[in-house]
Formats: structure tokens, sequence, C-alpha cells
């Protein structure tokens, strides 16, 4: 039956995105079949629309980078992303005013662990350069930054506790360079763990544990290297992996 | 509110898809999505639960572009990169899809938003008017025009605006 409505142009338009009722897309069919200038315009915007989806379709299928993951993060993600160059500046002449008349050691403890959450947050939620050294080239990686260290460096291999190697990347560190190494484990849960050269007659000291934001943090000093792992699981379980980092180490 | 990230997280590809089709480039897209993750997470509590939680999230995105939009060059709109990626495996789609992407670029904002969400996202058309805060006729008449404009633009119909200079 017909409505006997008049075909209008908003009916053409819904008639290309499939908006109308059956009965109503009926009428716009006939209605089509006997005005050819219609059909040629209607046939040009689902075209228009095929090419659209054909176009952008792919986008659905990118797998989402690992910071959009992160709804809850983002905000001191990026915040940290973008300032933590110049808050590493500004930190470090700060810290340079401080160091006089203050205790050496306190100092290399808090510069190790802010330096190894700043890296941190700048450098795991990167989806392209994650790190500079990819972890298929280990040997590589050690020889490098060892090299660079001045020290034999190399990272340990935490299989066992669920998280494998992505790669390494040097950084500035306090006096020297430092290294920072990547893991991730099958979920792209990212730790990274930061070794710094610079505690030259440190001693052997306890695991301390400190919290930024989301990320918590274990460093000690072990041999005149600080460590520092950082990631945002809790707590217990990053201190699983710290320890069985210290094992490795120690080997 | 660990299950509002979940529901979140599963509109994030059409929340890319849309914003790569308003601003073309990858980076800039996707920090447009990062930008619009964060208000819907600071905001999760105006989230009336069991409404279209798509619908809202495209409306905080809207709101965002709008007043981004001024740093976006119409003429960046849609890096090469989807029509590289087609032209490969259709060839005789990626010149239509060049002339799509230039007669969009010349589209005005208003228009565009229209025909990609009900042309590309295939929305609904109130719902299209809800995301854009316009009345149901608006939707209608910008999308009309903006197709036909379209349309003319790729046929090479249309000739350029000129604008009289006073």
């Amino acid at each position: 039956m017909n409505s006997n409505r008049p075909i209008e142009e908003n009916d053409l338009q819904a008639y290309v995105d499939s908006q109308l009722d059956p009965a109503r897309r009926a009428e716009v069919e006939s209605h089509l079949a006997v005005h050819p200038e219609d059909a040629k315009r209607v046939q040009a915007y689902q075209h228009q629309n095929e090419l659209l989806g054909a176009m952008l379709g792919p986008v659905l299928e990118e797998s989402v980078p690992w910071s959009l993951r992160r709804p809850e993060f983002l905000r001191w993600s990026r915040g940290l992303r973008y300032g933590a160059m110049a808050a590493a500046l500004v930190l470090a002449v700060m810290l340079g005013w401080y160091i006089r008349g203050t205790q050496q050691e306190e100092l290399i403890y808090t510069t190790l662990a802010q330096q190894a959450v700043m890296a941190h947050v700048v450098y795991v939620p990167e989806v392209q350069h994650p790190v500079e050294v990819r972890a298929d080239q280990e040997e590589h990686l050690t020889k490098w930054l060892s090299k660079r260290l001045g020290t034999p460096v190399h990272a340990p291999h935490l299989g066992t506790v669920g998280y494998e190697l992505v790669g390494g990347r040097l950084l500035p560190g306090r006096e020297k360079p430092a290294a920072q190494f990547m893991y991730q484990d099958a979920r792209g849960q990212r730790l990274t763990l930061y070794i710094s050269a610079d505690s030259k007659d440190g001693k052997e000291t306890a695991f301390r544990y400190a919290r930024e934001g989301d990320v918590s943090v274990f460093y000690w000093i072990d041999a005149s290297y600080g460590y520092a792992l950082s990631g945002e699981i809790d707590r217990e379980r990053l201190l699983a992996v710290a320890e069985t980092v210290y094992h490795e180490l120690n080997r | 509110m660990d299950d509002f990230k979940e529901l979140i997280v599963e509109h994030i590809p059409r929340l890319r898809r849309y914003a790569r089709s308003l601003v073309g480039n990858r980076v800039p897209a996707d920090d447009l999505v990062q930008d619009t993750l964060e208000r819907s997470w600071a905001r999760q509590h105006l989230w009336r639960r069991g409404s279209d939680l798509r619908a809202w999230l495209f409306t905080i995105m809207h709101n965002i572009y709008v007043n981004q939009r001024r740093q976006y060059q119409p003429a960046a709109m849609l890096d090469d990169d989807a029509v590289e990626a087609t032209a490969n495996t259709r060839p005789e789609s990626a010149m239509e899809m060049r002339d799509l992407v230039k007669a969009l670029a010349q589209l005005v904002p208003e228009y565009r938003e229209v025909v990609l969400l009900v042309g590309l996202e295939q929305m609904r058309y109130e719902d299209v008017a809800e995301i854009l805060d316009v009345p149901l006729g608006t939707v209608m008449s910008r999308l009309s025009r903006g197709r036909a404009r379209l349309r003319a633009l790729m046929s090479g119909e249309a000739q350029p605006v000129l604008r009289r200079v006073k």
C-alpha cells in the first residue's frame, strides 16, 4: 500500500543510510525507478559511504596504542611525557644546590629512584620507539651499554616471572650515563630496570620502596651499581620481580 | 571503577577512526582520542549508566574538536596512509579515495562532521543530532548539502568558490 506521502529529500538520505522502515523503503524504491536523476544521486551517495568505509575501516583493525588503553593514567602520563625533560632539568639544578652539605649517599638514593621513575614514564608509553636497541640484538645491546657506562652491565632474564626483554636504551645519569632495560609480559604490561653506575663506593643496601602516582619502584645499591625497578603493578608483585632481578644479577 | 574503564576501552577503535577522519594524521588524531579519554575519565560520574556510552564519548570528542578545530589544517585532512593501504589491494578505488579526501577537506567542518558520523560511523540521525547538539532538521540539511557538495567536488563540477575581496 502506498502511503501517498511524497518522497522528500530526507527520505532519499535515509534510504542511502538504510534508516527507513521497510514500507517507506519500498516507496522510495518505486520513486527511484521512475526518477533516474534521484537514483543516480542516491547511488553516488551510497558510493561515498562505501569509499569512506573502505578508506577508514582498516583503522578499526589497528592495535590500540598502549598509552591509550590506560584512561586513568593518561593525564599523568602525558603531563610527564611533555614535562619530564623540563622537570629533569629543573630537578638537576635544584639538586645541584641541595647537594652542598647534604649527605651524598641519601642523594644518590633519591636521585636514583627519581631518575628511574621519570625514565619509566617517559618511555613506557612509547609505541614506536620504546627502546633504542631491541632484544633480538641483545649481545650488541649489552656490549654497547657496557662500553658507554664504562662497566659491564647485562639485562637479567625475567622469563621465570613472566617478563620478556623488549630491549634497552642509554640515558643520562647523575654523573655517568645510565641504562634502561624494558620488559613486557604477555598482556603488554611493561616494567623498566634502570641501572646507574654512579654509586662509586656504594655499599650493598636493602631494597627501598617508593611510589610516584601509579608507578611503584624498588631501588637498591649493590656493588657500585644503583638499580631501580619500576612498574605500574602492585607492591607485592613488583617485589617478587625485584627479587628475581637481584638473584639473576648475583648468580 | 574498573568496569567503566573496560566499557570505554571497547570504544577506542571507533573513536580513533572518527578522529582520524576528522584530523587526518595519526598523531594529532590519537591526541584527540587521548583528550577525549582523559575528559571522559574525569567526568565518568556524569555518564548515566545504561545510556549510550558511544554517543556520550563522541559528544565529548566533538566538543573538544570544535574547540581545537582552528589548530588543524583542513589541507592536512586524512594523510595518504589510509589511501595507500587500500591502493595496494584495490587500485581502482585509490584514485576515487584521493578525490574524496580532497573533497572532504573542502567541506565546512559542520557538514564534514555530519557526513562522517552518518556515512562512516553509520550512526542514526537522532544520535548525530544529540552528539552535535543540533536539531534533527539541521542534521538532515547538513547531510543533504554536504553530500551534494562532495559529489559535485568529486565529479569536478564544482567551481572553486571565489570570495569577493572588499
